[in-house]
């Protein structure tokens, strides 16, 4: 079946050239059919290579398709390498993305652009498919950038609001920014190794470990680091995906919670080899991931804007999955990246429910009592929160635990901040739970009038996410609990992701770092019920209003980069770009014309006087011949 | 009075015709004329050639003569052509009144 991989972008590639080709013409819900059913097939095959690459006898080997850059001794093919990491990741892009797809054909199904939304959506998809499925970094990265477009469309999709567009350009720009350290990075490997594939540079790194230059190991992962921290949202990129919240809600949950957002984390799990060899990228990886992790859940405390809240858990969530990578535990990042793709969809898509039936009010200062009118919405939201809190049976439970086990394991210190964010998680997501859908509505009449639950097409991808949130950890159960872990072993499969080392914790150790978290879980779920139980919204003081306000990391931004550059880039303008070089093509055409002027005279279209120049001429020339040239 | 014709006599002859040639063209305003004056230059051209080609006992300068007689020849119907043409147009063979392409 992996000789078909091929199939697999290639469907949405099409539904995109069909939807974006005609969407003028054709009928809405036509466009819904034909965006979910693409996604559909390539999920179907997905599913059939899934189940190949299972079979222990898989032997993994880059199907190339054909060559793509040609050029003295530097060829890049266009060739898929199928592993047990690609896999998984095409699973879980074909199938929340498909789940996803459903929920927008109800979703969008009252905006008049609803094809060319579907056309978007699905070069996303395609796209996300070839970054994952490339055998050599060059074809990821026309992935990465291809999901960056897709993005920045996708965000500005309303783009009457002036807001949204520059939201748009805002994700674009940052994305540049951490795309820059990408290509470095890729260049840097092309220069020393010559080579771009994974299968050639890994073995090479592998092989000839130590004899490299040492700094360079670092330094390629640095800058692998530097674009991953672009695409997923660390600090110091990480503005962008909370104003990114400004497209349609579905987006939100696809491309900035599910899918785009853990190109970064696939990236470096990617290349786990050349991680492991670079201590000190390493350690940096793991310093971001854990101070992302907790800056953002301290902004997610005191957000009142429902996406806003979930934009900043993902934001902490991503930092939990690089921390989990910098400590060398590649698998239970990976891991993350699934459990996290299915609570964090529902929640998305539980919020875009709520959205919904509140008329595009996403205050949740106006909401509450909403459980009443919108029971599945309410009891799928309340699963997703369990999910993310780390509620035991529940798969966030299995895949925090496991990310927190082993960064004990590295460090006390990262296990004691990592369940301080644990903590402001809890806390967080139950405020949101407990603020949109229990007490009393204050909306206005009109909206509790209004309010109901959403159709069909909407709460199915919602039961069946909420499915998945249950079960989706059992997949990756603790060695306390199982013989051996799931996940870890089917991505050890013809090495596609292994760890950094080996990660043993005496059982009673386990079970008791296991202990701490849960209570401390539940303590906090606790306290947001008393501090929300009756909500007042007083005016925030002192760090409340700093978190607010989000640190003003965005006014810091302003300040120190957007303005001075600004300033700079007038003055450019008004002495380079204006006196400068407008002054010298300005002069040459003025110039031109001066001169032109005067030659004109010569034109008096009396053929008399052109004879007789014609003459003169000649004797000119003639005179010169003799005189000059003897 | 020796009345023979030694080589310097045609390079004068020829440097006269020529000139009138040239002094016609720049100085009449008659289509014909000028056409006429640019035809005496190539003949004094020729004359030149000639008798270059005696004096030098060269046979290859009389056949350039040819060449170029055939040539005004063929220049000669499309020069006549191009006038009589002028001539349908505008009811003149003032060359003065052909001042169009300078507006």
């Amino acid at each position: 079946m992996s000789n078909y991989i091929f199939l697999v972008p290639l469907f949405p590639l099409i539904g995109f050239l069909i939807n974006g080709l005609f969407w003028k013409s054709m009928p809405k819900s036509l466009g819904g059919i034909l965006g979910s059913l693409t996604v559909f097939a390539s999920f179907v095959i997905s599913l059939l290579v899934f189940f190949e690459v299972k079979d222990p006898s898989y032997h993994v080997q880059p199907i190339k398709l054909f060559d793509f850059i040609q050029s003295g001794s530097l060829v890049v093919p266009f060739a898929f390498q199928v592993d047990a990491l690609s896999s998984l990741f095409l699973l879980i892009i074909t199938g929340v993305g498909f789940l996803i797809h459903v929920y927008s054909t109800s979703y969008m199904h009252d905006d008049a652009g609803m094809v060319k939304y579907f056309a978007y959506l699905n070069l996303f998809v395609f796209f996300m498919l070839l970054l994952v499925l490339g055998a050599n970094y060059l074809i990821m990265f026309i992935g990465w950038e291809g999901v960056g477009l897709c993005s920045y469309l996708l965000i500005g999709f309303w783009f009457k609001n002036k807001d949204y567009t520059n939201a748009g350009k805002k994700a674009f720009i940052m994305n540049r920014i951490g795309d820059l350290g990408f290509l470095v990075g890729m260049l840097l490997i092309l220069m020393n190794y010559g080579t771009l594939s994974y299968q050639e540079f890994f073995s090479h790194i592998q092989q000839n470990g130590t004899s490299l230059p040492p700094n360079m190991t670092n330094w390629i992962a640095i800058c692998l680091f530097i674009g991953a921290t672009g695409k997923s949202a660390q600090i110091p990129l990480y503005t962008w995906l909370p104003d990114a919240m400004a497209g349609p809600t579905p987006v939100s949950a696809l491309i900035h919670a599910a899918t785009m957002v853990t190109a970064g984390i696939y990236m470096i799990a990617r290349s786990y080899a050349l991680y492991d060899i670079a201590p000190l990228a390493m350690q940096i990886v793991a310093a971001i991931g854990l101070a992302t992790a907790i800056f953002a859940a301290t902004i997610a405390l005191r957000q009142y804007d429902i996406k806003k809240v979930l934009a900043y858990s993902t934001v902490s969530q991503l930092g939990f999955m690089f921390l989990a990578l910098g400590v060398g535990s590649y698998t239970s990042a990976v891991f993350h990246v699934m459990t996290h793709a299915f609570f964090k969809a529902l929640l998305f898509l539980g919020s875009g429910s709520v959205i919904h039936a509140m008329g595009g009010e996403q205050d949740i200062r106006k909401m509450g009592g909403l459980g009443k009118k919108m029971r599945t919405t309410q009891a799928t939201f309340l699963i997703g929160c369990l999910a993310i809190s780390g509620i035991p049976g529940l798969s966030g439970f299995f895949s925090k635990d496991e990310i927190l086990s082993h960064a004990f394991s590295v460090s006390p210190i990262y296990y004691a901040l990592g369940i301080l964010a644990a903590m402001m998680t809890a806390f967080y997501m139950f405020r949101l739970y407990f603020l949109t859908f229990t007490g009393t509505f204050r909306g206005t009449h009109e909206q509790e009038h209004h309010l109901h639950e959403s159709p069909m097409a909407m709460t199915l991808p919602l039961i069946i996410l909420a499915i998945l949130a249950i079960v989706g950890g059992y997949v990756g159960l603790p060695e306390v609990l199982s013989e051996r872990n799931g996940i870890a072993a089917f991505l050890g499969m013809n090495n596609a992701v292994v760890n950094h080392g080996e990660f043993h914790l005496a059982g009673s150790m386990e079970w008791m770092l296991m202990g701490i978290s849960v209570v401390v879980s539940i303590v906090m779920i606790g306290l947001a019920w008393t501090v929300h139980k009756t909500p007042s919204f007083a005016e925030n003081r002192g760090i409340s209003k700093i978190l607010e306000n989000k640190w003003y990391v965005d006014e810091i931004y302003d300040a120190i980069i957007v303005k001075p550059l600004n300033a700079i880039s007038g003055v450019f303008d008004r002495f380079i770009d204006r006196g400068g070089i407008d002054g010298v093509v300005n002069g040459v055409g003025k110039g031109v014309k001066l001169g032109s002027d005067r030659m004109r005279q010569l034109q008096t279209g009396q053929v008399g006087f052109y004879i007789f120049v014609m003459v003169l001429g000649m004797i000119v020339l003639f005179s010169l011949s003799v005189f000059l040239i003897k | 009075m020796d009345f023979s014709v030694n080589s310097t006599d045609y390079l004068v002859l020829s440097l006269l015709l020529f000139s009138i040639g040239i002094i016609g063209v720049l100085m009449r305003r008659n289509a014909i004329i000028i056409f006429m004056c640019i035809e005496l230059m190539l003949n004094s051209v020729n004359l030149l050639l000639v008798s270059f080609s005696k004096q030098y006992n060269d046979a290859n300068a009389q056949l350039f003569v040819f060449f170029i007689m055939v040539v005004a020849a063929a220049e000669v119907s499309v020069g006549l052509a191009i006038i009589v043409m002028m001539y349908r147009k505008v009811h003149s063979v003032d060359i003065n009144i052909l001042n169009r392409l300078k507006h």
